[in-house]
């Protein structure tokens, strides 16, 4: 089975052993994974921003580098919700501005074949061990996209399971926003701040050694406010989680190094 | 707090000031999260809930479309049940109906049944610039209207008030509206309960107008519903000999049937309760029963404009069951106050900047406060989708667009204050749009990492004051899968075989 990674700029710019780690456990699971370079963001800052006209050339980016694949797979709820809920949004608001409906065809063909990578790992490959080893606590916050907007429901959670090694911690109010939304941590510092500050001291309250979730995005809100107060624990994708394996301990291909490489990151020291 | 919402600052800073306030943080925190709790209990009792709520956001759609119908219907039906309706287009005319009628009646003092219509109008403080005092009698509208405060919650307006608080309020206000306080007033809910009863009771006994709003209209008979907890409705329903009822005209339902759904879906999702203590149901008049003169005031104050919006429309569901809010992240750390408007929570950020238009600075700021959570849109027993409203009403903010206003049909341009953010999202979007430039930029980020600040300048502090900012990689994962997998990687491996021939 052939893949196109759709990787995420987030991920492509500050947390590339997300996608690293991507590729690594799907070629493990016999998938064979391809990088559409011509891939770019999914437009969710510009649309969540209101800037709903911007956000087009880049779906139609998406159309054009992932049109000739038949599954697109990201580590990433918040892209994959983004593509699935709201490119159909942006073609029937263009069609109905009398644009053409050239953008509802591209949503149309988007929408069912993206899958969020633990959508696709359980609902397409049906597994959930995928061999994976990680001698560590854990805790998992379901991001809110994932959680209601994709409906992984316990996806992520019986992915977990099956990881040796890992405890998994249950996090006291899972459901709540960690606070991040995007623009929303900026627009709104003094909320955005306070629910991080909820989650993190719930986080912490649960002894785990990593808190983990299907976005990045989520936890560079959630990993700097740890960092600030300068807990120990340490924001990690559940994708870095399940590429890890007894041989891999040292960590897959990352170019890590000094001390400020992981302010934010996933750092080797969990691996 | 005072009791006006006029000259409230944007979202953001109302909002910080909150967050900061440690006692309401611990009274919103703990009032929301039980009712949370016990709404998500209630509703898992129904096997049929997704059925019911599917149901209830069908009839309120079918009731939208033709609202012009059933409210002809509705008018008929309540004339010819022996009341008097009156079209009230704006907070002002309302105001002014009402008013002409309690003087009409030669009363100075009327009771009212808590009512979101009539907040929304600021009706309590035209009949005060009229001479005309009006006793709130719901008790949580007593505690707001005692302690001269603004309501923070569409269903518990003092849920930002705790017990100790309370009784301070009713010991020091309570001899200047009526009966006082009970000497040795405690603080345990059953004395406080006890001391608004005796408070309220001679208002209910004496008082010969009563004000209400309605939570449906069924426009097939006319009849008017009230749902309640605490029974002070029933007594200003049926006591005074003069009743006036302001309601927005979207709360009419067509027939009995429809309102079952309602009676199902508000309780559960409002009260946690299967079903609510109080309902009330009015038709008209009844001779030798109850007030024998009844008005209908139906009031649009921007909701046919809201009408014309096909994606915000949907905010005219409402049944203001409270659910939202209960569940909302934002609200339980900003509280009601932040929104400036009766209409607090996820619902008050669609429905304010669509009633008022976006052109104040408070209306802008609502469509964004908010992360986009979703845990709204999950609990509304009317499938209000406020997300998606939320992100539309972004784009009347920052892009402008067209809009009805008082009936006619305009382009909003775009807000000012909002140019440099537009052309950073351009320029994101021209970037994200060329791949080549992008990763030059990446690339050069790279190259100066250990030269990026910890904690950012101006605006950046937003982010910076709370978290620390993501380390900038090394290496891109495009240049990663580029150096280890991509064309240059395999070119690199063939030339390699080339040399060794
Ligand atoms: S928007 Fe929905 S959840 Fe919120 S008050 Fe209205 S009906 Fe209830």
């Amino acid at each position: 089975m052939r893949v196109a990674l759709f990787v995420t700029c987030i991920n492509d710019a500050l947390q590339p052993r997300t996608g690293q780690a991507v590729v690594g456990l799907l070629e493990r699971l016999g998938v064979q994974v391809d990088f559409p370079a011509e891939q770019s963001c999914c437009g969710q800052p510009q649309f969540n921003t209101g800037y709903r006209q911007a956000t087009e050339p880049l779906v139609r980016r998406f159309h054009r580098a992932f049109r000739d694949y038949e599954y697109v797979v990201t580590p990433s709820g918040s892209c994959a919700a983004m593509v699935r809920d709201n490119y159909p949004r942006i073609g029937a608001k263009a069609a109905s501005e009398g644009r053409g409906r050239d953008l509802q065809q591209i949503a149309a063909a988007a929408v069912p074949k993206t899958y969020e990578l633990t959508e696709f790992l359980v609902d397409v490959l049906k597994v959930t061990d995928v061999g994976a080893y990680y001698p560590h606590v854990v805790t998992y916050h379901p991001t809110c996209h994932g959680l209601r907007m994709l409906g992984l429901g316990d996806r992520p959670r019986r992915l977990l399971e099956n990881v040796r090694g890992l405890e998994l911690r249950e996090l006291p109010g899972a459901e709540e926003c960690c606070g991040f939304g995007g623009t929303f941590a900026v627009k709104n510092p003094a909320v955005s701040a306070a629910m991080g500050a909820d989650k993190v001291r719930a986080v912490i309250g649960t002894g785990a050694e990593a808190v983990c979730t299907v976005d990045n995005s989520c936890l560079l809100h959630i990993g700097g406010t740890l960092a600030r107060q300068g807990a120990p624990v340490r924001p990690v994708h559940i994708a870095e989680i399940l590429a890890s394996t007894e041989a891999s301990t040292e960590g897959p291909e990352v170019p890590t190094e000094g001390p400020d490489a992981g302010t934010v990151g996933t750092e080797g020291s969990l691996r | 707090m005072s009791g006006t919402y006029l000259g409230m600052p944007a979202f953001p800073r109302a909002a910080a000031a909150s967050t900061r306030d440690t006692r309401l943080r611990a009274n919103l925190t703990h009032a929301t999260h039980t009712i949370r709790d016990k709404r998500a209990r209630a509703v898992a009792e129904l096997d049929d809930w997704a059925r019911l709520r599917a149901a209830g956001a069908a009839i309120k759609d079918r009731m939208l479309r033709h609202l012009d119908h059933y409210l002809e219907r509705l008018e008929t039906a309540v004339t010819e049940a022996g009341g008097q309706v009156h079209w009230a287009a704006d907070a002002d005319e309302a105001n002014r109906i009402v008013t002409r009628l309690v003087r009409e009646t030669g009363e100075t003092e009327v009771v009212k049944v808590k009512s979101m219509a009539t907040q929304e109008i600021g009706l309590n403080e035209a009949l005060a610039e009229a001479g005309i005092r009006a006793y709130e009698t719901d008790l949580a509208e007593l505690i707001v209207q005692l302690g001269n405060d603004l309501p923070s919650h569409i269903l518990v307006p003092a849920i930002h008030r705790n017990r100790s608080e309370i009784r301070a309020i009713f010991r020091r206000e309570m001899a200047s509206w009526g009966r006082p306080a009970p000497e040795g007033l405690s603080d345990s809910p059953a004395e406080l309960a006890e001391a608004a009863r005796l408070h309220l009771r001679e208002k209910f006994l004496t008082a010969k107008v009563g004000i209400s709003g309605a939570n449906f209209m069924v426009a097939d008979t006319g009849t008017l519903v009230v749902v309640e907890s605490e029974g002070n409705g029933r007594m200003c329903l049926t006591l005074p000999e003069t009743l006036i009822s302001v309601v927005g005209i979207e709360k009419t339902v067509p027939t009995w049937q429809d309102l079952e759904v309602f009676l199902q879906l508000l309780p559960r999702s409002s009260t946690a309760e299967r079903m609510n203590p109080y309902t009330s149901t009015w038709t008209g008049t009844t001779d030798g029963d109850g007030p024998q003169t009844f008005h209908l005031v139906l009031l649009d104050n921007g909701r046919t404009d809201t009408l014309a919006d096909t994606v915000g429309r949907q905010a005219l569901r409402c049944i203001r069951c409270s659910a939202c809010l209960n569940v909302c992240p934002v609200y339980e750390r900003a509280g009601g106050h932040a929104y400036g408007s009766p209409y607090p929570g996820p619902i008050g950020a669609i429905l304010t900047p669509q009633l008022r238009g976006t052109a104040g600075k408070l209306e802008a700021s609502l469509p964004y406060a908010s992360s986009l959570c979703g845990a709204c849109y999950e609990v509304c027993p009317v499938a209000i989708d406020i997300p998606e409203v939320l992100v539309h009403l972004r784009e009347r903010v920052v892009e402008g667009g067209p809009v009805t206003r008082g009936g006619v049909r305009t382009v909003l341009k775009p807000a000012r204050g909002h140019a440099a953010e537009r052309a950073a999202m351009r320029a994101a979007g021209w970037a994200f749009d060329h791949p080549g430039a992008l990763r030059a930029g990446m690339r050069l980020a790279a190259r100066t990492r250990r030269l990026h600040p910890r904690r950012l300048p101006g605006p950046g502090r937003a982010w910076s004051d709370t978290r620390e900012l993501p380390a900038v990689p090394a290496e891109s994962f495009r240049d990663w899968w580029q150096r280890t997998r991509g064309e240059e990687a395999r070119d690199e491996a063939a030339r390699g075989e080339g040399s060794a021939k």
